[in-house]
């Protein structure tokens, strides 16, 4: 399937990236060149087959629910683009 | 002192244990290698303080007769892994300067095994790549060149840093991840040892995600041998990674005793694709050639959806991605770009972190995902690589070990696949099958092209079968008697 300049921008929103508008036609080209690659896919017939969505089947663990580390704000925080005392800080979501 | 870069893994481990030289003697030799080799650009953080705090450590524990496997070993790390105190990027600007408070699982085995660190390596930014040029620090370059020419070549991707660190003898060994074949074709374009695991042996916790039902850590050497005593020192289960698998980790360097009789190998008559170069072919059948004079019986196979494995791939691995990247939204770590409100802040952030593969990769993977798409792209895709799994569920029923080439061709120019993505893409041809597949699979130089370039081959193996894997490479490895190594030309 070809995508539109339309479609880039509500991929791009959904992916919160922001895309100039000068771009759009150049990204819906090179998506729309891959999409075509992998439809090739197309020419098996799947019918009726699981898919795999783990290479090794292994039986999910269960573990002891007991606190491991805790009292680390500090570490936690550390890389934190802007802070505010023990939280990070946005811009305003609230009016 | 220059002969101690001369050592492989084994020899310098031999010569600490014999107190030939000291760890901070080896440590220095390749500190200075290093530095001398910066126009390489294969290493993004030197820390050679830290590295002679490391060897010094070492020495003192080999004093007390410390037998760690991998005591007073100057090592470099991608910098996909997590290295407290030392700036870890992903080569992505996402990340800022984001500095780890924590370990990841694979590097504290390294250290705990004595390890030392010289660097964090270069790579691929978020390891999505196939020629390390998307780095956020710039492209490396390959130590190795075309005869009579000084033009610089890739050295692979995503793990560019690490192979090109190894062949330069930076560092006696790297860690390195493999998603679609970023350990094993960036080994094939540098004359090295590149060996990805079967998904689940190492643990992931604290590499940065790609796409996490198909990343595995491995490592990248010179020789076989040092191959399996990275991978000891590697591998184990962690409780903090639950896909990591609970098993015993065997000794690999007992593997390899040599004997390859009556070893069964398959060669998949898929792998010969249209196009593929007279040298290619020939270097694949002097691999078969080697391992019947071994003992080994040759069979043909079939892994008949070897056609569909890429784009079964470029729907699962840009999926993943696009989930797993969604974590860079500049709160908690990494760079921020304000942009008015929460939303602009996001899509501002993220429009200049990211790259333009990156920013290629989290669009298809958004789309794939998206309502409507799902079933006809991602669930489709799954289904592909149930099938691409029993393919060689199949296959090894008929033999204990696939052989192919690694990459379609040697090393290429700087620049020369930028364009287009998809041929790009298509370096990964041989390599992306065993990670759909979940099994080990390693790349091991065999032989020179016309213009002296390395070219590799490959070996896959069933799930846990890297000692197999790894006794028949070794054998590969002496028949070969693959010596070349690169022009020193970058002092």
């Amino acid at each position: 399937m070809s995508v539109d300049e339309a479609t880039v921008r509500r991929i791009a929103k959904l992916a919160r990236i922001g895309v100039e508008e000068a771009e759009l036609a150049g990204l819906a080209q090179e998506l729309s060149q891959i999409l075509k690659f992998v439809e090739q896919l197309n020419e098996l017939d799947t019918a009726g087959v699981t898919p795999l969505t783990s290479a090794v089947e292994t039986q999910i663990k269960r573990r002891a629910d007991e606190v491991m580390d805790g009292e680390i704000v500090d570490q936690i925080l550390a890389n934190a683009p802007s802070r505010d005392e023990e939280f990070f800080a946005v811009p305003k979501v609230v009016e | 002192m220059s002969e101690l870069v001369d050592l492989d893994l084994v020899a310098a481990r031999d010569g600490l244990r014999k107190k030939d030289f000291t760890a901070v003697e080896l440590c220095e030799a390749h500190i200075k290698q290093m530095q001398e080799a910066r126009a390489l650009n294969a290493v993004v953080h030197e820390v050679a303080d830290i590295a002679l705090t490391m060897a010094a450590q070492s020495d003192a524990r080999l004093a007390a007769g410390s037998t760690a496997p991998l005591e007073g070993l100057p090592i470099g790390v991608k910098d996909l892994f997590c290295t407290k105190g030392v700036q870890t990027t992903a080569c992505s600007n996402i990340l800022g300067g984001f500095t780890p408070t924590y370990e990841s699982t694979v590097t504290q085995n390294l250290w705990d095994a004595g390890a030392v660190m010289l660097g964090k390596l270069n790579n691929d930014e978020f390891a999505m790549g196939s020629s390390n040029e998307t780095s956020r620090f710039g492209a490396v370059i390959n130590p190795w060149r075309r005869e009579g020419t000084d033009a610089a070549l890739v050295p692979g991707g995503s793990s560019g840093g690490s192979s090109a660190a190894v062949a330069a003898h930076i560092g006696v060994a790297a860690t390195a991840t493999d998603t679609g074949g970023s350990i094993r074709q960036p080994a094939a374009f540098t004359g090295t040892v590149g060996l990805k695991p079967t998904y689940g042996r190492c643990s992931r916790w604290g590499i940065v995600a790609f796409a996490s039902s198909l990343d595995q850590a491995g490592p990248i050497t010179r020789t076989v041998r040092d191959a399996a005593i990275m991978l000891g020192a590697m591998a184990g289960h962690d409780a903090k990674d639950t896909t990591s698998i609970d098993a015993p980790v065997p000794d690999y360097e007992a593997a390899l005793t040599g004997d390859i009789r009556g070893l069964k190998v398959g060669i998949p008559r898929e792998y010969r694709v249209d196009g593929m170069s007279p040298e290619i072919e020939a270097l694949w059948q002097k691999g078969i050639d080697w391992l019947k004079a071994a003992g080994a019986d040759i069979v043909d196979i079939s892994l008949p959806h070897t056609h569909y494995a890429l784009p079964a791939y470029y729907i699962i691995a840009p999926a993943e991605a696009s989930s797993n990247l969604a974590r860079y939204d500049g709160v908690r770590y990494g760079a921020r770009v304000e942009g008015g409100d929460i939303d602009g802040m996001y899509e501002a952030t993220r429009a200049a972190g990211f790259g333009d593969e990156v920013r290629r990769r989290i669009m298809i993977g958004t789309y794939v995902l998206s309502a409507g798409y799902y079933d006809a792209y991602y669930v489709k895709a799954l289904q592909v690589r149930r099938l691409i799994a029993n393919d060689f569920s199949a296959a090894f029923e008929q033999c204990d070990v696939v052989l192919t080439p690694t990459t379609p061709s040697a090393a290429f120019a700087m620049g020369s696949n930028q364009d287009d993505p998809l041929t790009m893409y298509l370096n990964d041809v041989f390599t992306v099958t065993a990670n759909l597949a979940g099994v080990p699979a390693m790349s091991l130089p065999a032989g020179l092209d016309k213009d002296g370039l390395p070219l590799g081959l490959q070996l896959i193996g069933p799930a846990f079968g890297e000692e197999t894997l790894l006794r028949t490479a070794q054998v590969m490895e002496t028949a070969a008697g693959f010596i070349a190594r690169p022009q020193k030309w970058w002092v």
